[in-house]
């Protein structure tokens, strides 16, 4: 076990012109579980991939604690991994895939049969160890798959690509929580990749989010939740995700087309702002409550528990997440509120202030 | 629906029951058949009647005949079947060919794996070194047998001059009936190893990377490698090469009859040879078509044995 310490690492397909993961520095701590969230193409792969030795960057240095693994091989690197497929020795039985990483390894047989057993116990897969396991259905195959990477107890990490995807959604969430026991357990560090935000936030310690090749926001899944530090992540995070409304900063004053939302206390510089609120956040408030945002009610999505209320403020959608039954008519002109401390600034995408209470205007 | 069907003048389903046919119509017209298509399919079956159906029966009925000419001939039923399974030459020559064929096998087998494993997987080398593997298959029989002939040669060839006057080991594939098998058998083996080697990796090209990264993090050996991951996933191509190989090298003809003629002696007189030589040489049609018929059944026998082990023990 150590920490995995990535410096000025990046890497390109192309010689440089383009990045698949831009350089960066990055610490994985040692046993706890991350999530590597990011929509398709963004480059967690390849990050994962540097990780455990199958790509050598193009740039920058792997560290496992203190030594440098830059340019050792994946055999030596002491990683798992559980690719997005199964991937199986397909003539051997269950119990030999299972045995196969610790056999390389030559770990003593009286060792590997207690390892493979516990392994097996955990995934369930007690009942099929003698058999081939190219005979049982793909989920079963990427259990199996996943029992390999967790066979061995010395590694560094153990690095799951996606590995549910195949899996019928209803084992999904068994196999999820047994992952989160077997952490519990062993104290393996995890690093789990997905583009499912609620497989990412159900399942990690800290979230890091990766878009077009860099690290955006890492955090716990609610800091990444109630705070986004990137407007990216407001969007991907969440559902539906953050809402995102142009605004003009004035003074200190916060401006919605004519209507003023809250002031400003970062110091920020007058200017056109995008204020950020998730749907779960805003209220519709009576008419004339101030400070308020004229919008018209569009339609509603009524999910069963709740209600999704579509709005328009000026010609931006607004959706405020409601509760079940709410009396909202389409066409009815609504004022909508944002509470002041769960209301950001993004400026180029990025966070750049929070909202503030008008002072003495209203409530808060 | 009626009309469509008199004027194409086919066999309509649904004008058997007019009462259903104004209902059924859209169903009718899926089972409407029309039997001039037997046409179509006429050209082929005279082709292949006149090419293998009516000469396979002529063999068959030769078989049981002894023909003193095309007038005088008795029916002598399955005697030329005991006569030829009973006769030593072609007891000896079976042998010999199945010797031949197990040796071709164990040899270009591995040997071709081997030549796929080590073969480029991808750069610029990739079609240096498919168009140099594929070469030996683009040459014809009896023109490998002519290279070989004069390649072999202890006098003048390249290979048997070496052998005779580098290595120093008499090698005279003419006189010595051990060399003549050699060199048929190397002959062999340059000859068709490519077919092999290209089947071969043809089917490792087909392993997804992550097969190998895989290994790769289970810190599999490069041996572990290829024997866990390379090579089950190789049983496909090589069901096929096995049969390709065998068939083939079990009913080699022309190539040693082009370097040794048979011999020296009987040395490499193959099944092919011999039955060349009874039914060509001596004309003996009707121990020649029975003759014909065993060997057939030997090489259907031997490829549904092969193909059976082959494709069961990968269940």
């Amino acid at each position: 076990m150590a920490d995995i310490r990535l410096e000025g690492v990046g890497h390109s397909y192309d010689g440089g012109r383009t990045w698949a993961v831009k350089p960066m520095t990055w610490t994985w701590r040692s046993a706890r579980a991350y999530a590597l969230l990011g929509p398709s193409g963004c480059g967690k792969t390849t990050l994962l991939n540097i990780i455990s030795g199958l790509i050598t960057p193009t740039e920058g240095r792997v560290f496992f604690d203190d030594r440098d693994v830059t340019g050792v091989p994946t055999r030596g690197r002491d990683i798992a991994q559980v690719f997005q497929f199964p991937v199986l020795y397909e003539e051997m039985s269950v119990y030999d895939n299972l045995a196969f990483p610790l056999r390389n390894r030559k770990v003593p047989k009286q060792e590997v049969d207690r390892r493979v057993r516990q392994v097996s116990r955990l995934l369930g897969l007690d009942q099929v160890l003698g058999r081939r396991s190219r005979r049982l259905d793909a989920g079963r195959q990427q259990i199996v798959s996943l029992g390999r990477g967790l066979v061995r107890s010395q590694v560094a990490a153990v690095l799951l690509d996606e590995p549910l995807t195949v899996v019928d959604p209803a084992l999904k969430w068994t196999l999820r929580s047994k992952l989160k026991e077997i952490h519990r357990e062993t104290g393996h560090t995890l690093i789990y990749v997905t583009h499912d935000q609620t497989e990412a936030l159900t399942f990690a310690d800290e979230v890091v989010v990766l878009n077009e090749g860099a690290i955006v926001q890492a955090g716990e899944p609610s800091e990444l939740f109630l705070s986004p530090a990137h407007e990216f992540v407001g969007h991907f995070i969440g559902s539906p995700g953050m809402n995102m409304l142009p605004a003009e900063v004035v003074g200190h004053v916060v401006r919605v087309g004519a209507a003023e939302v809250g002031t400003t206390k970062d110091d920020l510089p007058p200017g056109p702002v995008r204020i950020g609120v998730r749907p779960e956040f805003v209220r519709i408030a009576p008419a004339g409550t101030s400070p308020g945002v004229p919008a018209r009610v569009t339609g509603i999505d009524r999910m069963g528990a709740y209600d999704l209320v579509h709005t328009l403020v000026g010609e931006h959608p607004v959706i405020a997440k409601t509760e079940a039954g709410s009396p909202y008519r389409p066409d009815a002109a609504e004022y909508l509120h944002f509470p002041a401390e769960r209301t950001f600034l993004f400026r180029d995408q990025v966070r750049c202030g929070s909202l503030a209470p008008l002072d003495g205007r209203g409530p808060a | 629906m009626t009309v469509a069907g008199s004027q194409v003048g086919g066999e309509v389903v649904a004008a058997q029951e007019p009462p259903q046919a104004e209902e059924e119509a859209p169903r009718a017209a899926l089972k409407r058949k029309d039997n001039r298509a037997w046409w179509l399919v006429l050209p082929v079956v005279v082709s292949v009647a006149f090419t293998a159906v009516i000469p396979l029966m002529t063999v068959v009925n030769f078989s049981v005949q002894d023909v003193f000419s095309p007038v005088d001939r008795v029916f002598v039923g399955l005697e030329w079947f005991r006569t030829i399974s009973r006769d030593p030459e072609v007891r000896a020559a079976l042998v010999r060919t199945l010797l031949f064929s197990l040796q071709v096998l164990l040899l270009e087998i591995p040997l071709g794996v081997a030549l796929a494993v080590v073969m480029p997987r991808r750069g610029v080398w990739v079609s240096v070194a498919l168009v140099l593997v594929a070469l030996p298959l683009l040459i014809p029989w009896n023109v490998v047998g002519t290279i070989w002939q004069i390649f072999a040669r202890g006098d003048i060839g390249l290979g048997g001059w070496t052998v005779n006057n580098v290595l120093g080991i008499n090698f005279n594939y003419t006189l010595d009936s051990t060399d003549a098998w050699i060199t048929v058998l190397v002959m062999d083996v340059w000859h068709w190893t490519p077919l092999v080697a290209l089947l071969a990796y043809a089917g490792l090209r087909s392993i997804p990377e992550p097969y190998f990264q895989a290994a790769q993090i289970d810190g599999a050996s490069a041996w572990a490698t290829f024997r866990h991951i390379q090579l089950p996933r190789l049983r496909g191509v090589l069901t096929i090469a096995v049969l390709l190989r065998f068939m083939d090298s079990f009913m080699i003809y022309t190539e040693p009859f082009v370097v040794t003629g048979g011999g020296p002696g009987n040395a490499t007189s193959f099944l092919s040879i011999l039955l060349s030589k009874i039914a060509v040489g001596q004309f003996d049609v009707g121990p020649a078509a029975a003759f014909s018929l065993l060997y057939f059944l030997i090489v259907q026998v031997f490829c549904y044995v092969f193909f059976t082990v082959l494709t069961r023990s990968g269940r």
